[in-house]
């Protein structure tokens, strides 16, 4: 059987923590990216020039950059904002800026980046006659998103929000970096400690596998269910 | 009474950047009227139809329901824009459209697109609206097929769904924007059958189309479009067979 040495415990820890960081980044990014894919199409200059540097600069910058800057530039700007704070209106507030945020906070937000893009496509792929219909059966806005917009805007963007979240996934082992103990800094000590980084990172490399091929089935079936009504091969 | 007109439009105009597609269109309907729209492509036709549930803002002119104006505002950029989109919704309610390519919502099935505007719009109990959508379908032939999604089914049956939708409003008026026009041919007369009845029933339709048979034996009123404004209009009788354009006269022609 697998020796372990007793590191076992902390790995599977770590590969929680490495799932938690994965699930709550995806829900930032989607949030993200729908907000960024709506203001891109509003047609508002405002909205659409604030969404366009948003895509442009997240995408443009190195992720182990955005990170690092995100996790020590981050906890300086919340100790500047603490002290004005302070000084100002003697509430004593801090907060300890950890690696598990600022990791939650740079995934969620270069993978809302690319999400935008997705989401946009896939609103623009909808077909216009089925938001007409809403429109002259006296829907309002937000019925006519809600209803026909979002259901049928899932099944374009589908996709690419499989391969962002496998890329999203793989993107995580990257805070073991800024301190944080997932699968792969429990593996990268344990290895350094025991002079064996094949005992470690070959179990860390198959726990990713099972993920993403777990992650690859629930997206099969859940395109099954955004497809209902779509002739085969359309 | 005019007022009791289910729809009333006054010198529609529509210009589309400097182009004007619509100078001046007025059309009043009594109950039970079948209007039918006739002329070339690009005669405005469909323009006007869209104008009157605002899915085109007419440029100027007044659209009247049920002696319920529709009200205007303009906006910054100087733009007529309705005034309450509130009011817009609800006459939109009052007033459901066919399209040429049906629009049925495609992640629905048949009977779920014939409840969701009766349920969500006019707040018709859920099994209300099941037993109205039923008694549609059997009116436009379809009952069969409630549980298909439209894609499983034929242009004709999806177009007599999209009228069975239609219908489930309970519309004061119907619109229809070249209903067969996206049809194979040997599906054209299955649609036709069913607006006939309709039209029999004293429904009040307008009916932009290219089926100068059904024009001709079913409208009360034909109105002949030619470059954005009323070229002929009258009964069929008069509009066919004694017309006064010389427009008409060679739009007629080809047919004989």
């Amino acid at each position: 059987m697998l020796d372990l040495h007793g590191y076992g415990p902390s790995l599977m820890k770590g590969a929680l923590v490495t799932v938690e960081l994965a699930l709550l980044s995806l829900l930032l990014a989607v949030v993200l990216g729908l907000l960024g894919a709506s203001s891109k199409l509003s047609g508002n200059r405002l909205l659409v020039g604030g969404a366009t540097i948003y895509t442009t600069l997240i995408r443009g910058v190195p992720d182990l950059v955005m990170m690092l800057l995100f996790y020590y530039g981050g906890q300086v700007v919340v100790n500047m904002l603490s002290d004005y704070i302070y000084y100002e209106y003697d509430i004593d507030f801090f907060f300890q800026f950890d690696p598990f945020i600022a990791g939650v906070l740079t995934i969620g937000l270069i993978f809302g980046a690319y999400m935008s893009e997705t989401f946009r496509g896939a609103f623009m792929a909808v077909d216009s006659g089925q938001i007409e219909a809403g429109k002259a059966y006296g829907f309002s806005r937000w019925h006519t998103f809600r209803r026909i917009m979002l259901p049928q805007m899932l099944r374009h963007a589908l996709p690419g929000i499989g391969n962002n979240w496998q890329v999203l996934l793989k993107t995580t082992a990257l805070v073991s970096i800024i301190g944080l103990t997932d699968m792969v800094r429990v593996a990268e000590q344990a290895s350094k400690a025991e002079h064996a980084p094949f005992k470690f990172f070959i179990p860390v490399a198959l726990v990713y596998l099972a993920l993403t091929a777990i992650s690859e089935l629930f997206i099969k079936w859940l395109n099954a269910r955004v497809s209902v009504g779509v002739a085969k091969g359309d | 009474m005019a007022d009791n007109a289910p729809l009333i439009c006054k010198d529609i105009h529509k210009t589309f950047n400097d182009n004007e597609v619509l100078k001046g269109i007025s059309l009043e309907t009594r109950k039970g009227d079948v209007v039918s729209l006739i002329g070339s492509s690009g005669s405005g036709k469909s323009t006007f139809l869209r104008c009157i549930n605002l899915l085109e803002t007419p440029t100027s002119g007044e659209v009247i329901v049920h002696g319920d104006p529709i009200r205007f505002k303009t906006n910054r950029r100087g733009e007529r824009i309705p005034a309450d989109n509130r009011q817009v919704e609800l006459i939109r309610a009052k007033l459901s459209m066919v399209f040429q390519s049906f629009n049925l919502w495609s992640h629905m099935t048949v009977l779920e697109n014939i409840i969701e505007a009766p349920i969500h719009v006019l707040k018709v109990p859920k099994k209300e609206a099941i037993e109205r959508a039923e008694a549609y379908l059997h009116k436009v032939g379809i009952y069969e097929r409630k549980d298909y999604y439209p894609s499983q089914m034929s242009g004709g049956q999806q177009q007599r769904a999209a009228i069975a939708r239609a219908l489930a409003m309970e519309p004061e008026v119907m619109l229809f924007d070249e209903p067969t026009s996206a049809l194979d041919p040997e599906l054209v007369g299955e649609v036709l059958k069913v607006m006939q009845n309709l039209a029999e029933e004293g429904r009040t339709m307008i009916v932009v189309t290219h089926e100068m048979a059904f024009a001709r034996d079913v409208s009360s009123q034909v109105l002949f479009l030619h470059q954005g404004h009323i070229e002929e209009q009258g009964t069929p009788d008069k509009v066919f067979d004694n017309p006064d354009s010389e427009r008409m006269k060679q739009f007629l022609a080809p047919s004989f």
